[in-house]
């Protein structure tokens, strides 16, 4: 028995020395009403490495997914795990901000690339930026600053703002308001993970503002558009809203999302070869529809395929694979996709629209409403 | 300063949030309070009829008959978790029922995910309730929420004859009081418990079909829902259903008027930055405040049951 096991130690002792693997810890929320939105994460990212051949930059991976149960400290534990036992070469996956926030310090701590596929918290795009961060999503203001800008171009005067009271929710009302100049009537923060909206929407009818702007991500936004639904204001106050209704919810939310706008950085038929490609693997290997999360994680997998083979598998040359993130060397699905200095994107953003097609409930894209931007918080970070 | 037409919304939004922690609350006080059993898995009971109700509108195509349907497969559900699970655990200290009813949800949540999938399912209401009924002062409130607080109306009424007026009540109402002296007498005490636990889970039911129209489906979604639940039994006494009514009622118009109006009352003493910060969470904590309170100055509870 203790020869067995010695031999296996040996064996374990042996593989770094082969070096031909490399470690990515892979962290989201797979529990709990969010669950869904890791599922789409993890899913677009292990697509992501099929599609470039089932190896990342010629290294065979060995994904290690750990769950955050969308909770700061068990998101760190997590961190500290796979830097530690499993001494990961990569951690990237990340939905919700506020675990983002908790692991983002001791991860670019031990100068461990952190690929955000979702999250990107305002407080780490500026002063905090790192040279060992790079976001394969967006800055969290982004796409909220996209639908500031639509309603502002609209015409809407007096819009009334609602989001989950984190980070993440805070980035949602700072990023609306970039853009937008009309009247906030009120902008009301609500628990995270809060069930039922009946007390915010009676208040919200009684000031009678002109649109609602909400962001409400998985479970949250389920819950928030069947209630407004329910409560037959739809017709008098129209409803936009970003990541509230997308293919992780429509499915629950039903016949109550048609005729919803979002934006978002990517849709399901934008036109260019790697997203055709991307879409069509998808629904054949999962048999579901991507959602935006999907598609980021995908790119997140294409990029971390690039930067190796950049450095020839050399996983110690950090200053390389730094260089070769930052050329950004890939084909996005989102077509146009390049880094500013901070590690986030400057890439466009789009209006979608929920539509009912052959039965299924799809986003499809409404137009382009900015091109090339680049968040608000770079010129705060040192980086060059 | 305050809307009365706002007012009268939110009283109506209080009343029906009260009335889903009382479908709740009842099915809890009345295990605690007459089998002694804390029982945490209380919440996935609520998701298992939520799932169930989703589960057999998906089949059927119709709200009523998956509600007529979901009662009683909750009720069996609830039953089986007794004899297998609970039975063994009546002599055990609290905590270990905690332990192993904690166990029961993380068991529940997995098995909903292996036989649902992990995305939330869809419920509809039933048509003629998908509207909006229209009431003085100009309010529109959504029928099916008003739906909600008739069921639970008729489920408080035919709780108070069931432990009022009939021989079944009378034994559950001993075994509150005096649960050694109800099995000295003859009764047979192991029966009893499996019907109040099964009673305890079709409540539990119901509430959680009721809530599959409003709220998503999905795993996970009975323990936000069992917090506040046990805060009501706290407040409203152990053991005592009239207390889980009035408490219940009590806790959500607290927490429906904290939510509502906390933040606008700070704003005008505060700055807004100041008042946005702090009045969404001081409108979550409202009603734990409330349960300090009745601990620190009547720990039997407001209404307690009576002879316990």
């Amino acid at each position: 028995m203790r020869k067995m096991l010695l031999a296996a130690a040996a064996a374990l002792l042996a593989m770094p020395a082969a070096a031909q693997s490399v470690k990515i810890g892979f962290i989201a929320t797979f529990s709990g009403p969010a669950g869904t939105l890791g599922q789409h994460l993890y899913d677009g990212f292990m697509l992501g490495i099929d599609d470039v051949g089932g190896k990342l930059g010629g290294l065979i991976p060995e994904v290690i997914k750990e769950d955050d149960q969308l909770k700061p400290d068990v998101g760190l534990q997590a961190a500290q795990k796979l830097l530690q036992r499993d001494k990961v070469d990569f951690i990237t996956g990340i939905v919700f901000a506020n675990v983002m926030m908790a692991i983002y310090q001791p991860v670019i701590d031990s100068k461990t690339f952190l690929i955000g596929a979702n999250s990107g918290p305002s407080p780490i795009a500026g002063a905090r930026c790192s040279p060992f961060f790079f976001s394969s999503s967006w800055q969290n203001d982004d796409p909220h600053a996209a639908m500031g800008k639509y309603l502002q171009d609209k015409g809407v005067k007096r819009v009334y703002l609602m989001a989950p009271n984190y980070q993440a929710g805070k980035d949602a009302i700072s990023g609306f308001k970039r853009f937008f100049r009309g009247e906030i009537v009120d902008e009301v923060y609500t628990a995270v993970n809060q069930p039922d909206y009946s007390a915010e929407i009676a208040t919200l009818r009684s000031a009678k503002p002109d649109a609602l702007y909400v962001f409400y991500p998985g479970g949250m936004g389920i819950n928030f558009v069947k209630q407004y639904a329910q409560a037959g204001l739809v017709k008098t106050i129209p409803l936009y809203s970003t990541f509230t209704v997308d293919a992780t919810t429509v499915a629950a939310q039903g016949d109550a999302a048609i005729g919803m706008f979002g934006t978002a950085s990517w849709t399901v038929d934008l036109k260019n070869p790697a997203n055709e490609r991307f879409v069509a693997d998808f629904r054949k290997k999962y048999n579901y529809e991507p959602a935006t999360y999907a598609a980021q994680a995908y790119d997140a997998a294409q990029m971390i395929d690039a930067a190796i083979k950049a450095v020839h598998g050399n996983l110690s040359d950090k200053d390389g694979l730094r260089a070769a993130f930052k050329k950004a060397d890939f084909k996005s699905v989102r077509g146009p996709f390049r880094f500013n200095n901070n590690g986030f994107p400057i890439q466009s953003y789009y209006l979608y629209e929920v539509v009912r097609e052959d039965g299924k409930l799809l986003e499809l894209n409404r137009g382009t409403l900015i091109t090339d931007l680049a968040d608000a918080y770079a010129k705060d970070c040192p980086l060059k | 300063m305050i809307d009365p037409q706002l007012l009268a919304f939110q009283a109506l939004n209080g009343l029906q949030l009260g009335i889903m922690l009382f479908l709740m609350a009842a099915g809890l006080t009345l295990v605690f309070g007459i089998m002694n059993l804390i029982n945490l898995a209380h919440g996935s009971l609520y998701m298992v009829g939520a799932y169930l109700a989703a589960w057999f509108q998906g089949c059927t195509g119709s709200f009523l008959l998956a509600a007529l349907l979901a009662i009683p497969a909750t009720l069996l559900v609830g039953v089986a978790v007794e004899i297998i699970v609970l039975r063994t655990l009546y002599e055990r200290e609290h905590l270990d029922q905690v332990l192993a009813t904690f166990g029961l949800i993380l068991f529940f949540n997995e098995a909903v995910r292996v036989i649902w999938g992990p995305s939330a399912l869809f419920v509809t209401p039933p048509d003629f309730l998908s509207g909006q009924v229209e009431l003085p002062l100009g309010i529109s409130y959504p029928s099916y929420r008003f739906a909600i607080i008739a069921v639970g109306l008729a489920v408080a009424l035919f709780l108070y004859v069931l432990i009022a007026r009939t021989r079944i009540g009378m034994l559950i109402r001993a075994g509150a009081s005096n649960r050694a002296m109800v099995g000295a007498l003859g009764i047979d005490v192991k029966l009893l418990y499996t019907a109040v636990f099964g009673l305890g889970a079709a409540l539990a039911g119901v509430a959680g079909l009721m809530a599959g129209p409003i709220l998503s489906v999905e795993s996970g979604m009975g323990e936000p829902i069992l917090i506040l639940t046990f805060v009501v039994i706290v407040i409203g006494g152990i053991g005592s259903i009239r207390g889980a009514f009035l408490a219940a009622v009590l806790i959500g118009v607290i927490d429906t008027m904290g939510r509502s109006f906390l933040p606008g009352l700070l704003r005008a003493a505060f700055n807004p930055s100041i008042a946005n910060a702090v009045g969404p969470a001081l409108a979550s904590m409202l009603i734990y405040v409330v349960m300090a309170l009745v601990l620190a100055f009547r720990p039997q509870g407001l209404f307690p049951a009576r002879g316990a």
